[in-house]
């Protein structure tokens, strides 16, 4: 049963990337309050922080390329109670840069946004240089980093807004492609808290970023042949809303995670520490198999490298033959 | 004592390094001695500092970053002889559950640490990122940072260098610790500066040399970094300084980089600099 308070339709009309949705959260996040800034690595069209730049030319700072610099400097202006946006590519935003963020941001506490598109296999043609698959579990296993990963446009917009409110480093990410538009604009959006957009009692797909459409995709195949699933959104990926995954679990009894990441490190990893610990549970992964990207279109790439719905549909028949063989 | 000299206070900001090394039988005294004389300056002259009531934004006040954080114990005794915090706490410094840790950090509250430093290279960035939210907030007041020369092998500065005249940041003065010395040997030998007044020049910045162990000369050097506001282009002051400086075994060379003294070292070294004011 699908939950209308978080969606607006399963046939959508719209079609918009979630960068977009970070350039127009960023405008509303910069008209709220005035101590909001944004930092760019000359990427300003791909970020979509055209908007921003455009209405507040004072606090919109062009960077050049150095990644290094931006993260350090937007650290700095913390110091005077500014709020930074830092944007570039994920890839730009985490592995180039992990000893600034993990020292001058998470270490001193810094209330920097790292803001990080293009993540994942739907960058697409440029390939394996630019697919950053490792940016979650990089992010997560810094202490005092909050971690988002967003599931369309208005989740994109909402989680923008929603990261300017709370005091502390936030690593947001979100990707390149154009995907459909399924969340209400007004969802309740709390950091911290998943989401259940459809009940089930069959199996738990626990979803993040882009894999939460295709999860929803599943979830509708799945129940045309009678299995009932329970599609939670998890677009805070740390904290962990563990409460609401495993009371999940418990009902279910089998749970699939899925995320454009690698299996390692990623939200399958945290999901299955949380289980083991709290209520061991089947489960099964649809992520990256410890293997790099290439190039290609995303539907390409989602497709051979088994991250869509029909991929999900999979893993949810065999973690449910598993539970009942096994468990019974 | 009523009024220390500057001379006096840096005399005794040398002594609490080597103390607080031989108490940790670890750190790095080298670098430490060598800038006490410009900590000491800054800290009891130049800078408008609230050190009563310590405010992670600085709002109103002049900021200093110490970007070469490995010479912590130098700015942990003069933030403490600045009242930051309980001159006994020096005894703690690189000790379990201390907030004086190896390298500054924030996340154990210590007054006067705005943000971690001790990875090379980052300092300056956030000095001008500080530097810009004053200017974005109306401010007046100066940021300060200190590096090392060493430390200008890493890229990240000559990222920040680009970037400060480009962003017209002139409310910032940053200092070079040319101590001519890092951890594997001369500079020249590790990786050679070659024309470091030319470098920065050639990068936008207004540059000046002097003496970093000569009082009168740092003010003049400041006197005209401070007169530069308004030219859209910060200065660096190219300070020369002698590693070790006050411990004769331990001036210019890279030995004392990052080891402590022994009992009988210390003892040696402490014959060498007058208490000026009590020792903690």
């Amino acid at each position: 049963m699908v939950n209308s308070r978080y969606i607006q339709s399963l046939s959508p009309t719209e079609f918009k990337d979630t960068r977009s949705g970070f350039g127009a959260g960023l405008l509303l996040a910069g008209q709220a309050n005035q101590d909001v800034v944004a930092l760019c690595a000359d990427l300003t069209g791909s970020l979509k922080m055209g908007a921003f730049k455009e209405a507040y030319p004072d606090r919109f700072f062009q960077v050049g390329i150095a990644e290094a610099n931006m993260m350090s400097v937007a650290a700095g202006m913390t110091i005077g109670g500014k709020i930074p946006y830092t944007g570039t590519f994920a890839n730009f935003s985490t592995g180039r840069v992990y000893d600034q963020i993990r020292q001058s941001i998470a270490y001193s506490e810094k209330n920097v946004k790292i803001c990080a598109s293009h993540a994942g296999l739907t960058l697409g043609e440029d390939g394996a240089t630019h697919q950053i698959l490792e940016d979650i579990g990089m992010m997560s296993m810094l202490p005092h980093m909050t971690v988002i990963c967003t599931a369309d446009f208005e989740q994109t917009r909402q989680a923008t807004q929603a990261i300017s409110k709370i005091q502390g480093p936030v690593y947001l990410r979100f990707g390149r492609p154009k995907v459909p538009v399924f969340m209400k604009a007004d969802s309740p959006f709390e950091i911290g808290k998943a989401q259940v957009l459809t009940e089930g009692n069959d199996v738990t797909i626990v979803a993040t970023g882009h894999l939460v459409w295709e999860a929803l995709l599943a979830s509708q195949a799945l129940e045309a042949r009678g299995t009932r699933a329970e599609v939670i959104n998890v677009h805070t990926i740390k904290p962990l809303d563990g409460k609401t995954i495993v009371e999940s679990a418990r009902r279910t009894g089998c749970v699939v995670v899925a995320e454009e990441h690698q299996r390692t490190g990623g939200l399958g990893s945290m999901v299955a520490q949380l289980l083991a610990a709290q209520h061991p549970t089947p489960m099964a992964q649809v992520a990256v198999e410890d293997s790099f990207g290439e190039s290609g279109t995303p539907a390409q790439l989602m497709e051979k490298y088994g991250l869509n719905a029909k991929c999900i549909e999979a893993r949810v028949e065999e973690v449910m033959r598993f539970s009942a063989t096994h468990l019974t | 004592m009523e009024h220390p000299t500057l001379s006096q206070v840096a005399t005794q900001v040398r002594r609490d390094i080597v103390r607080m090394v031989h108490g940790a039988s670890s750190g790095h005294p080298g670098g430490s001695l060598g800038c006490a004389d410009l900590l000491t300056l800054l800290y009891f002259e130049v800078m408008h500092l609230n050190s009563d009531e310590f405010d992670m934004n600085g709002t109103g006040e002049d900021l200093f970053f110490l970007s070469n954080g490995h010479i912590s114990p130098v700015w942990y005794s003069v933030l403490a002889r600045r009242g930051y915090f309980p001159v006994s706490e020096l005894a703690t410094f690189r000790k379990l559950n201390t907030r004086l840790q190896g390298h500054p950090a924030t996340e154990e509250g210590l007054p006067g640490i705005r943000i971690a430093s001790g990875s090379l290279g980052q300092g300056l960035s956030a000095a001008i990122g500080a530097a810009q939210s004053k200017t974005m907030n109306g401010e007046s007041t100066w940021v300060f940072s200190l590096h090392g020369d060493g430390e200008l092998q890493e890229g990240q500065i000559w990222e920040a260098a680009m970037y400060a005249p480009h962003h017209r940041v002139d409310n910032l003065i940053s200092f070079v610790d040319c101590n001519g010395q890092q951890i594997d040997g001369s500079t020249d030998d590790v990786m050679n500066l070659g024309d470091l007044a030319g470098k920065w020049k050639a990068f936008g910045w207004h540059v000046l040399t002097c003496d970093g162990h000569d009082f009168e000369a740092l003010r003049k050097a400041i006197a005209e970094a401070k007169s530069n506001r308004g030219s859209g282009r910060p200065t660096v002051i190219l300070m020369k300084t002698e590693m070790g400086k006050g411990v004769d075994f331990m001036e210019g060379t890279h030995e004392w980089h990052g080891i402590a003294p022994n009992d009988a070292q210390l003892e040696r070294a402490l014959a060498q600099l007058t208490e000026g004011l009590t020792d903690y």
